[in-house]
Order: structure tokens, then C-alpha cells, then sequence
């Protein structure tokens, strides 16, 4: 049953919504830093999946964080966004290797993996506070809300990455 | 037909992410202007329920602070009772125009521009939309959505927020607003520049709204300018309450308020 990726990535689903909302969402270090964590289930969903179906996931589970939070569709904009520029992110990030049939993580080095999370974090934290805020008075507050919070993003996911690691190299 | 068909079974993907992308961006750009959906808030039962969980287990860890809290308040209604020069009768329930009841905040946000908290009490208490919000030390916000056992409120870190605020003792009144930078200062704007002000002035709730009472506290003036036009003021203020530390709070019911309401539209209709 471990093995069966409907039930690993259900419970991906659910746990990655608790830990956000119910941890994540309240950290508020200096005051203002709430770690988007549930970008690791982009990171962590199996490749050759129907898209269409990955696209609707990722925008339930936006949906979802959104309810919890309060920010009415604002995590599913991000969600839906960032399932659909996946398949180009990988191309980008895993090059020629991402079309063949075979390929999967394990034949992936490190850095390009850490490329992808990375690059994943960057588009969700632009779009997430810039639609948040919304008003070119505030720019400088969202570069500064975009560039400590994705730090702080990226810092958790590389650690929580290798924590929940599937299989060792 | 059969190549437009062809075209958007192969883009499908391509249709269904703009499909999803208007549905949120419509929604989301709503919720900046207008108020926060009936449907999608956390004031919910599977969400409402989540933090009520959540916040009876993690509540233990502050009992000791708020109880020090709740005491000092107590220690200050006291000996303001005991000073009191003029006898105070006890109210009738009949003239009674501001009614109070308590709930605790299962879910507290102060990070993010449009701030909303969750409670514990919903219509079942009597809980309705636009009723005022206060803790021990002064203003929270004012309750936008409610469901059976909970409700949420629109902190007054919102930048929808505008509330009626005056300096304390004076008549000159502004309205409450917030930049969305610091979670512990807000801004009062519209104060003419001819208004004396001082660095250390107490900022209280206006007699203009039917939602809170006068004279609620809301803090003190940290700084003030003139605004571009040098006509009116600019002032930060330092809320008396710790927005990132709260438990217990008090919602206020207005008993009057369907009647001012009523009496207001009748005017502008009349005009």
C-alpha cells in the first residue's frame, strides 16, 4: 500500500495543507516570515502524470490553504501556476535527459534538483506577494516580503527535502 | 468544426490553467476591494473546527500570562469603580445600549495585508456582521463573517480597515487606516493641520461610528508630518494591544445600531 503513489501523494496532500496551516502559517519569525512549505508537493509529485489531473490537484490544494488562511484564491492562483510551468521548469532545470522515457530523480544530479526546488520557490513567491499586496506604493515591501521569505522557504523545503528523502543515492 | 476541436483537445491543458487563472485572479482581485467571500472563509465549519482544535490544545501553554492579563483588567475596573464620584445605577435591560460578549481568537494572522482572525463564537451567541471587536487594552477589529459556532474578523491590520478614530478629549477626529508595514503601528489620517498635537498623544475610538462605543483606547501617537498637500496629518500610532499576543476578547452589539442605520437611510432616500 506504501507503494501505491495515489495513497503517498493523499497523504502528501494532507499533511503538506496541515503542516502549513496549523504550523507554517503561524511562525511569523521577525514578525512577518511564514515559510510557503507546500511548494514541496510540486517538487515531490511523480512526472509522467496526466497533467490536466495535476493541474486541478494543485489548485484544490491551493483552495484548501486558502480556506484555512483567508486569502481567497490566492494560494490556488500560485498552485494552478506553478503545476502548469512544471513540465517547462524540468525541461530547464533536467535538460535533454527530462524527455526521455526512462528518466527519473535518481538520474538527476543534486545540483539540478536543488535548480528546480529552487526556481519552483522563486515563481511562487513572486506571484504569491505580488498579487497579495497588489499596489506599486508597496513595492519595496514586496521585494523585501519576496526575498526573505523565499529564503526562508527554500532553507525549510532543501531540510525537509532531504528529511522525507523517498529512496537514499 | 473538426480542426477547432482538434486544436483545443491538444491545448486542453493550456485552456483549463487560464480557466482555473480567471476563476482565482477574479476572486482574488474582489477580495481587495469588497468584502471577504461569504463562502470561502475560514469562519467555516471544517475550518472553524481545525483551529478549535488545534487552539484547545496549544491554549495551555498561555494560560498563566492571560490570567495576569484578565486580573490586571479586573484590578482596573475595580478601582475604577471604587473612585467613581457619581453613583452609578444599575442599568435597566431596557436602556441598556451596548451589550457585551466574550470569545477567544483560534486563529490569529499578523503577517500578512489583509489580516482576518478567527473566533470562537458565531450566530449561535448572537454574533452578526459589522459588530465591534476589543480586547483587555483596546481595538481589534470588527467581525465580517460569521457561521453557526464561529466567526471571522477584519483586524484592524487590513488594509480594507477604516475606522473613526479622534484624539482623546478633543473632537478632532480622522480615520484609522493601515499601510501594511509593521504590525504594531497604524495611521491616522485626516487631522487638519491646525490641530496641536504632541508625541505621546492617546488615540481613542470616534463618536461618529454606530459599531464601537467612544472612547475606546487604540493607542498613542509615535509620529506625525503633513501630508504631500500640507493640509492634513499623517500620524503613526503604536497600538496599546500586542496584535501578535491576544486570546480574549470582548465583541460589542451596538443595541441601536439597526436604528441609526435605518434612520441614515431614510435620510439619504429622502434627498
Amino acid at each position: 500500500m506504501l507503494n501505491n503513489p495515489v495513497v503517498i501523494n493523499s497523504a502528501r496532500f494532507i499533511l503538506l495543507v496541515l503542516a502549513q496551516v496549523l504550523v507554517f502559517n503561524h511562525l511569523n519569525f521577525f514578525g512577518y516570515i511564514n515559510p510557503l512549505v507546500y511548494v514541496l508537493f510540486f517538487y515531490w509529485y511523480p512526472i509522467r502524470e496526466n497533467r490536466a489531473v495535476f493541474i486541478i490537484i494543485s489548485f484544490a490544494l491551493g483552495l484548501m490553504i486558502d480556506l484555512f488562511s483567508d486569502t481567497l484564491a490566492l494560494h490556488a492562483l500560485v498552485s494552478a501556476t506553478l503545476a502548469y510551468v512544471r513540465p517547462i521548469l524540468m525541461r530547464f532545470c533536467f535538460g535533454a535527459n527530462f524527455d526521455f522515457q526512462g528518466f527519473s530523480f535518481k538520474n538527476s544530479t543534486r545540483l539540478q534538483r536543488i535548480t528546480f526546488l529552487f526556481l519552483l520557490i522563486i515563481i511562487q513567491h513572486l506571484i504569491f506577494f505580488s498579487l497579495e499586496i497588489l499596489s506599486f506604493s508597496h513595492i519595496l515591501l514586496i521585494l523585501q516580503k519576496i526575498l526573505f521569505t523565499s529564503m526562508a522557504t527554500f532553507i525549510l523545503c532543501v531540510l525537509l527535502s532531504s528529511l522525507f528523502a523517498i529512496e537514499n543515492e | 468544426m473538426q480542426r477547432i476541436i482538434n486544436f483545443i483537445l491538444n491545448y486542453r491543458n493550456a485552456f483549463l490553467y487560464v480557466f482555473l487563472l480567471l476563476i482565482s485572479l477574479v476572486f482574488t482581485v474582489r477580495s481587495h476591494s469588497f468584502h471577504q467571500s461569504k463562502f470561502f472563509n475560514s469562519s467555516k465549519w471544517l475550518t472553524g473546527s481545525f483551529y478549535k482544535t488545534s487552539n484547545d490544545i496549544t491554549s495551555y501553554f498561555e494560560l498563566k500570562q492571560e490570567n495576569n492579563r484578565l486580573a490586571q483588567e479586573n484590578e482596573r475596573l475595580r478601582s475604577q469603580i471604587f473612585n467613581a464620584t457619581i453613583e452609578i445605577n444599575r442599568p435597566d435591560t431596557l436602556q441598556v445600549n451596548y451589550e457585551v460578549v466574550n470569545a477567544r481568537i483560534t486563529k490569529n494572522s499578523y503577517a500578512s495585508p489583509r489580516n482576518y482572525l478567527t473566533i470562537d463564537r458565531g450566530k449561535r451567541a448572537g454574533i452578526t456582521q459589522d459588530m465591534g471587536v476589543i480586547t483587555t487594552k483596546g481595538i481589534l477589529g470588527i467581525v465580517e463573517n460569521t457561521s453557526t459556532n464561529f466567526a471571522t474578523v477584519q483586524s484592524i491590520l487590513n488594509t480594507k480597515s477604516n475606522i473613526n478614530a479622534k484624539i482623546k478629549n478633543t473632537n478632532y477626529f480622522g480615520s484609522l487606516i493601515w499601510d501594511a508595514k509593521n504590525y504594531d503601528i497604524v495611521q491616522l489620517t485626516d487631522i487638519p493641520r491646525l490641530v496641536p498635537l504632541t508625541v505621546g498623544d492617546t488615540i481613542v475610538t470616534g463618536a461618529m461610528s454606530s459599531i464601537f462605543p467612544e472612547n475606546i483606547p487604540i493607542g498613542i501617537i509615535k509620529n506625525f508630518n503633513l501630508n504631500e498637500a500640507q493640509s492634513f496629518y499623517n500620524i503613526d500610532i503604536a497600538l496599546f494591544n500586542d496584535m501578535a499576543n491576544i486570546k480574549n476578547i470582548y465583541i460589542i452589539k451596538n443595541k441601536n445600531r439597526d436604528e441609526i442605520l435605518n434612520l441614515e437611510k431614510r435620510t439619504i432616500d429622502a434627498q
